[in-house]
């Protein structure tokens, strides 16, 4: 090669950094954390104005909308419930369901992509369970913007990116129950540990917080919170933390694990050791994790909300939002068929109520 | 896009018609033409007969969409010309959006961490090209390994957070379009990347290097081209419009996390190859790339719009990548068998005739 076309070729290797420069820069201003929460606030208004039609609650349902799921996995046993939930109240109502998703529980960039397809297809209404509570954020209000309603349930996108949140418990309900459930067993006598997920986890410490309010109650009094465990959400070493607390605490007669994970490897231990059936396990599990392990007697009950409940609730609510009855404002009140009636609370978030108990006598109707 | 192409393979508007007798209509058919045609049946079809396509948002939604793939494909189609590959790209964009995300977290300014990301492309890239120029390394097993290495460190950096909340002018401008034609405001800086990779390739004695390379390595070093440097170059390259799709990515889907661009080198990979790039080197248009990307960005568009499953996506995919790989050859094929027939049967006549 020659010194000048050598340049030449230098020259065109500039220029295609230079220009991938501008790709990256050419949107420009002075932007850092601080000051884009105060813009990313301001430029929020457009999208709550679609929340502020007025409702009419008494405006008939309309029939023959579509309705797309969108869960954040497609083929999960959790979802697959649920949004058969979702099926099974659209149909009694007269609308179409439909179901679309990735199949990965991580690809947002899949979850935007089929926001956007769904808004092509001018479906009336999306519930969508978002892996990623703001990068659905632009897909939606876009979608909302071309006359779309958007419900949220399971997992919540910012509040302005949708109209209402279906919420699967209150995590007061849900600390508490717990509680209430493992005093039951224990005929409010004992000692008790929590096996927890991760030290950091916020949902797990929001719960053992109103745990530990519940046992300040007269009732608990001969209830001693002895440890809090973390299992980290790791099977193994939920086991191991499991069988450690065994043998700190000889005195031990009940666990209280408020994750899938942690309780399912606690009910395994428990299953093999000569604790069976004397130490209580209570928490948040799934009926298809347990079924063995409350059908050998090593769990009495422990709770979760009920996935096909959480669809049939999103549904009715996009139904709902589509004929008018709500606009997602608080306050606003409206009936989901057999679920009864649901007032919606503060910042668009209707409450699906007390989890559901599973115990040897209900186990086999679920299937998730 | 005859002009452009290479010396080794002039292509329709060079075809002779002495040459036209020797190659039939191979001479005519060249795969990247047929592919920039197929695309256009496809564009065709769809603006007639699938419901919503044609409107601006969602020809905007399918562009936007694809040049994630479209930006790594132009330097991955001169990588793939001058014999080497880089399966790296997407780890890289992951981790050059992780990058993003944890110095966003940190209160970094978005115009410093955008160059800094662009860097960490570069110096990946470099890495690259070092390994593979200087050690003589396969880039297959090379950039394998990087992937794993890359997006390692992006887990790292960023863990399982996602990183979301970055200013609404950046975000639109990733996502948005202009005014409300179907144009996303990305796509200019996009046209401005293509003519450059255009003159890089196919004007540029820099492409002639590539080509000469890729056909034969040997053959290029001895003729005095610098084969290493080259190569080097186009590993540089690679790595910086990889990080450049990661940040496009961060902002086009405002998520700025360790797993983004997942698998997204293997839908490079198949968009270069069906636009008809050789993957023994030495062959291939910076235009037939494009086809290829938008060809598949389109098919994915209307299947998802005419609500075919994912699975059946994936594998209408791999029969096309199939086809694409399996008909130039026999193509190929057909026409050696031909010439073949056609000299023994000269022969025969020349042997008959002097008897």
């Amino acid at each position: 090669m020659s010194e000048k076309t050598a340049r030449r070729g230098r020259l065109l290797v500039a220029g295609t950094a230079l220009a991938v420069l501008s790709l990256g820069l050419s949107a420009c201003g002075s932007t850092t954390k601080n000051t884009a929460t105060s813009t990313s606030s301001s430029g929020s208004g457009s999208a709550t104005t679609s929340a502020s039609g007025s409702a009419n609650p008494n405006a008939p349902l309309k029939t023959g909308l579509t309705v797309a799921f969108l869960p954040k996995q497609v083929n999960n046993p959790y979802f697959t419930t649920s949004d058969g939930g979702g099926k099974t109240a659209l149909t009694k109502l007269g609308e179409t369901y439909k179901e679309v998703g990735t199949s990965s529980a991580t690809d947002t960039a899949g979850q935007v992509s089929y926001v956007n397809t769904l808004t092509q297809q001018q479906v009336a209404a999306i519930a969508v369970s978002a892996q990623d509570a703001g990068a659905l954020c632009t897909a939606l209000k876009q979608a909302m913007k071309n006359g779309i309603k958007v419900v949220t349930y399971d997992s919540d996108t910012n509040p302005d990116c949708r109209q209402v949140f279906v919420s699967q418990a209150s995590s007061e309900d849900l600390g508490r129950s717990e509680v209430q459930l493992l005093g039951k067993q224990l005929n409010y006598t004992g000692d008790i540990a929590i096996l927890s997920a991760a030290q950091t986890a916020t949902n797990q410490n929001t719960w053992i917080g109103f745990m530990k309010d519940e046992l300040k109650k007269p009732q608990y009094k001969n209830m001693k919170l002895v440890k809090v465990a973390y299992g980290n959400d790791d099977a193994q070493t939920s086991f191991q933390q499991t069988q450690g607390l065994m043998q700190q605490y000889p005195n031990l007669k009940g666990i209280i694990s408020p994750t899938t994970v942690g309780i399912k490897a606690a009910a395994q231990y428990l299953s093999g050791s000569s604790y069976k059936g004397k130490v209580m396990l209570t928490g948040l599990g799934t009926p298809n994790d347990m079924r063995q392990y409350v059908k050998d007697g090593t769990v009495a009950g422990f709770e979760l909300w009920d996935p096909g409940k959480l669809g049939q609730l999103a549904a009715y609510t996009a139904v709902a939002l589509s004929s008018g009855q709500i606009t997602g404002a608080s306050g606003e009140t409206f009936t989901a068929g057999d679920l009864g009636s649901y007032t919606i609370g503060a910042s668009g978030i209707i409450l699906l109520g007390k989890p559901t108990v599973f115990s040897k006598d209900n186990i086999d109707q679920f299937n998730f | 896009m005859s002009e452009t192409a290479p010396a080794a393979d002039p292509g329709p508007a060079a075809a002779t018609s002495k040459e036209f007798r020797e190659r039939g209509f191979g001479a005519l058919v060249r795969w990247d033409s047929v592919v920039a045609v197929v695309l256009v049946l496809v564009l065709l079809y769809s603006f007639g007969s699938v419901k919503n396509f044609g409107n601006s948002l969602n020809l905007s939604f399918l562009i936007g969409n694809t040049l994630p793939i479209a930006i790594i494909a132009l330097p991955m189609c001169m990588l793939v010309a001058s014999g080497q590959i880089d399966l790296s790209v997407g780890s890289m964009a992951g981790l050059s959006g992780a990058i993003m995300g944890a110095l966003w977290n940190n209160g970094w300014p978005i115009q410093q961490i955008i160059p800094i990301c662009l860097a960490v492309g570069l110096l990946g890239g470099l890495l690259n090209g070092l390994l593979v120029t200087r050690l003589g390394l396969p880039s297959l097993a090379v950039t394998i390994g990087t992937l794993a290495l890359f997006r390692g460190l992006a887990q790292i950096i960023l863990g399982a957070n996602a990183v979301t909340d970055f200013p609404e002018q950046y975000l639109t401008f990733g996502s948005g379009r202009i005014g409300s034609s179907f144009v996303p405001t990305a796509a200019i800086p996009y046209l401005v990347l293509v003519v450059l990779a255009v003159v890089l390739l196919h004007v540029s004695r820099f492409g002639r290097a590539v080509f000469a390379i890729g056909a034969n390595e040997q053959a290029a070093y001895f003729a005095g081209l610098r084969v290493r440097r080259t190569r080097l170059i186009l590993f540089a390259l690679t790595g910086l419009l990889a990080s450049a799709t990661g940040v496009f990515w961060v902002l086009h889907y405002a998520s700025a996390r360790y797993d983004n661009a997942t698998g997204l080198e293997l839908s490079v990979v198949a968009a270069v190859l069906l636009g008809g790039i050789d993957f023994d080197g030495g062959k291939g248009t910076i235009l037939g790339a494009i086809a290829g990307v938008f060809l598949l960005g389109t098919l994915q568009n209307v299947m998802s719009l005419q609500d075919v499953s994912a699975q059946t996506q994936i594998i209408v995919t791999g029969v096309l990548l199939v086809v694409s790989v399996l008909a130039p050859r026999t193509a190929r094929q057909v026409r050696q068998y031909a010439a073949r027939r056609r000299v023994v049967s000269a022969v025969k006549r020349a042997a008959s005739a002097s008897a």
